[in-house]
């Protein structure tokens, strides 16, 4: 019957923790090893203008809705002007503004994105737009070719590929040929084939955006054309009729909008810059569980000062060192002192890394010891030893310290307070076992505790071990279960079947 | 490995995550701990339920006692120092005599001579409770030194042999004799280098002993054959150790008893955790003795009962073939 909560305990607790896990890696993307890095794009806009006498008003229309991405933070950098951000009619946009500006200016917007292919545009579906009033021969050649293109097409998409190959034919007939005669951009263009969509009842708009490509000092934004087929926004290339959007495209405006609009300024010209970098993937899944509504389930251990996430990350990796404890003990029957001593031992290690950690603790257990025994001589109360055989210690790491400084050997005495009131308490139980049972018993129990310091100083020392446990926190759930089973392992133990061995008959 | 593992079961030997998970933590509740743990309150229960156990001279309390020690030991020529709480026989302190020439001299069972000062030492040591777990202060017990009876005489060296007898659920399920050698200091603890011998349950004769790792046949120090020997009193050992069930109330028991010159059988102390070598000195595994005494279970059953049960159901294998 206690078996069976048992069970059903460690279960709970694994399915628990098992299920946060997946769902944080999975669901909010928190990186499972320990360098993972997700590109990221930073654009910056630079508007360039000179100043007039007045004040001067600056529009920046910004990125507002991008499919295939996420913003990671943005930045309107600029000397002396105010700003805000807020929506416009044609989207986001950012305004600057300023009372007296004399000179050429230059007003910065830094955008960092990065990609995300489940960002989906969460776009509203648009009224039909209603027909446009087009006279004279224009109108009758929009009319024509709606109509024609109508009858070789089957539904929105198909509609808008067959109008685009046919505005781009190399040779176009007369009533294509009148309506771009006077185009001389794929901006003008694109507005000539949503006023020929509009016709025919279809909602379309201009889309200006860039393919990331890694470092370029100078993008111009590409005129790209958007389609609403009544369920969702589709793209199409406005050159070729193609159905598809450039690989990491990101849109940055959409319509007919002027990019910016200067009110004081003259000489505006408008400089995309974009840089790839690498972001820590941690950094952009914060981002996104706080932009998310699962925000008050993703408490995050990133979320704390730096300085008390390296404590955390010291503290989180105790139950691991339990964990090895529990099964060199339990499971393969290694004699140590205390319980929880060489657990402590392999924390005091991380001071002083592994080699030195247990010459360093061998020497001063030695050392130590023999002192203890001396003072044994002189008949000190309990209490009163151990306070000398602390004092002792410290003298002796004092010494270490300062002999091996003199030999040139800085490594690994970073003496810390908390290795030192271990020292202290090994020697202390050691000589205790020592007195009682015999050097061997002694030697023996030193040894284990020392094997399994070594054991789970190693496995506590394992940086991705560190970075699951401290980006994923609730698989210590796991390991809790893992614990509360051992905890009802009735084995033998490994060490038992030589100790044992003589009644197998064998 | 796992063969290994699979031979032990089948031979029914008991490991100590079996031992602790099956047996120690539901029939040994933590609260009843404290009667075994502390031998003052051994001592005083077994006295109650009119079992034997060492005198007690007196009794040392606090570092101010410690000084009272003279007095206590004024009368006696030979007595025993031992922490109330101590585990596995550490600082048990054994004052065979006193210095012929000097009164505060005190001659250690080892020969070794021994101040009253370095002995009131020792006993503030216990006192403070350098032997007790987790070091919280502790007594001091002093109490008769037993003289062992001859029946052990050639087969121990320098100390005092005891009886440890486990009692699963009242019933006596196995014994063993622990003879002190040189090793050991005179002690009788298996894990400072005692000679351990099972003991034939149903007529109290000693099988063969175990050092160690090893089955050894005669003792180390003296040479003297430990198979053979004849246990007075085993029937009254018996029912001591049953009775220890009932006045604990711990389900799994080891009761350690010591057979005195002049009087006789005498209860040392009881453990709730004893250990796993007496599976070692009999040769046999703990599981089956304890499967058979579940199967035999009478909750009703009277201390002499139970020990006729474990006489009858538990008597010594028949020697195992040559080749062994």
């Amino acid at each position: 019957m206690q078996q069976r909560y048992v069970y059903a305990l460690a279960l709970l607790l694994a399915v628990a923790g098992f299920a946060i896990f997946f769902w944080k890696w999975q669901t909010l993307g928190f990186p499972i090893t320990e360098d993972q890095e997700t590109p990221v794009w930073t654009i910056e806009s630079a508007v360039m203008f000179d100043a007039g006498r007045g004040s001067v008003k600056v529009d920046l229309l910004i990125p507002t809705l991008t499919p295939g991405f996420r913003v990671l933070n943005e930045h309107p950098v600029s000397r002396g002007y105010g700003y805000d951000l807020n929506y416009g009619t044609s989207g986001r946009e950012v305004q600057w503004a300023v009372r007296r500006a004399t000179g050429p200016q230059v007003l910065y917007y830094r955008v960092s994105v990065y990609q995300d292919p489940s960002a989906d545009e969460s776009d509203t579906t648009p009224p039909f737009p209603p027909p446009p009033v087009i006279e004279g021969p224009f109108g009758t050649a929009v009319e024509v070719i709606v109509s024609e293109v109508r009858e070789q097409s089957a539904d929105t998409a198909s509609f808008t590929s067959g109008l685009l190959r046919r505005m781009n034919d190399p040779s176009p007939d007369p009533n294509v040929d009148l309506l771009i005669s006077d185009v001389s951009s794929r901006t003008d263009f694109v507005e000539v084939v949503t006023t020929i969509l509009a016709s025919a009842r279809i909602p379309a708009r201009i889309v200006h955006g860039f393919p990331l490509l890694g470092r370029q000092t100078n993008a111009s934004p590409v005129a790209w054309l958007e389609v609403h087929d009544g369920d969702e926004w589709r793209y199409f290339n406005p050159a070729t009729g193609e159905e598809n959007l450039p690989d990491r495209f990101l849109v940055w405006w959409r319509g007919n909008s002027p990019l910016v609009s200067v009110e004081g300024g003259s000489n505006v010209q408008v400089n995309f810059a974009v840089q790839q970098t690498h972001v820590d993937a941690i950094a952009i899944a914060r981002t996104q569980a706080s932009q998310s509504d699962a925000s008050p389930f993703s408490f995050s251990l990133y979320n704390l000062p730096i300085s008390t996430q390296a404590v955390y990350a010291v503290l989180l990796m105790i139950p691991i060192g339990a964990l090895i404890m529990v099964l060199l003990r339990n499971v393969v029957g290694i004699d140590a002192f205390g319980t929880f001593m060489p657990v402590l031992i392999a924390l005091a290690f991380r001071e002083t890394k592994l080699l030195w950690g247990v010459i360093l603790f061998g020497l001063l257990v030695a050392l130590g010891l023999s002192i203890r025994f001396l003072l044994e001589r002189l008949r000190l109360l309990l209490v009163p030893r151990l306070g000398a055989v602390l004092i002792v210690v410290v003298l002796l790491m004092l010494i270490i310290s300062l002999f091996s400084h003199e030999l040139g050997m800085e490594t690994g005495l970073s003496v810390a307070l908390f290795p030192m009131v271990i020292i202290a308490m090994t020697i202390e139980r050691m000589s205790v076992v020592w007195e009682e049972r015999g050097a061997a018993d002694a030697m023996r129990a030193a040894f284990g505790s020392l094997v399994i310091a070594v054991f789970a100083y190693i496995a506590m020392g394992l940086s991705w071990l560190e970075h699951i446990i401290f980006t994923f926190p609730e698989l210590l759930l796991v390991i809790l279960a893992v614990v509360v089973l051992l905890g009802r392992y009735t084995g033998y133990r490994l060490l038992e079947l030589t100790r044992f061995k003589a009644l197998t008959g064998s | 490995m796992f063969g290994a593992a699979r031979r032990l079961k089948d031979a029914g030997v008991l490991g100590l995550n079996e031992r602790n998970a099956r047996f120690i933590m539901p029939l040994n509740p933590r609260r009843l701990y404290p009667l075994v743990d502390d031998k003052s309150k051994t001592k005083v229960v077994a006295l109650e339920a009119g079992m034997a156990v060492p005198d007690l001279y007196g009794m040392i309390r606090n570092q101010r006692e410690v000084r009272e020690f003279g007095d206590i030991v004024a009368a006696h020529e030979s007595f025993v120092v031992k922490p109330a709480r101590g585990s596995g026989g550490d600082g048990i302190l054994v004052i065979a005599s006193r210095s012929q020439r000097r009164r505060d001299n005190f001659r250690l069972a080892s020969g070794a001579l021994m101040s009253a000062a370095e002995i009131e030492h020792h006993i503030s040591n216990i006192v403070g409770g350098q032997y007790s777990l987790g070091g919280k202060p502790d007594k001091a017990l002093i109490e008769y030194c037993v003289r062992f009876d001859p029946t052990f005489a050639e087969v121990s060296f320098q100390g005092v042999p005891d009886i440890r007898i486990v009692v699963y659920r009242g019933y006596p399920v196995m014994a063993m004799v622990r003879l002190p050698t040189r090793a050991s200091h005179g002690k009788a603890n298996l894990h400072q280098g005692a000679v351990g011998a099972g003991v034939d349950m149903a007529t109290g004769t000693t099988l063969l002993g175990v050092l160690g790792n090893d089955v050894v046949d005669e003792h180390p120090d003296t040479g003297a054959l430990i198979e053979g020997l004849e246990i007075p009193g085993w029937n009254f050992i018996l029912q001591s150790a049953a009775r220890g069930f009932d006045v604990t109330g711990l389900g799994y028991l080891g009761v350690d008893i010591v057979i005195d010159r002049d009087r006789g059988p005498l209860i040392l102390e009881m453990n709730a955790r004893p250990g796993l070598n007496i599976q070692i000195a009999n040769g046999t595994g703990l599981r089956k003795r304890i499967d058979r005494i579940d199967d035999l279970y009478d909750a009703r059953a009277h201390a002499d009962e139970r020990v006729a049960v474990a006489r009858r159901e538990f008597p010594a294998e028949p020697p195992t073939s040559d080749n062994d």
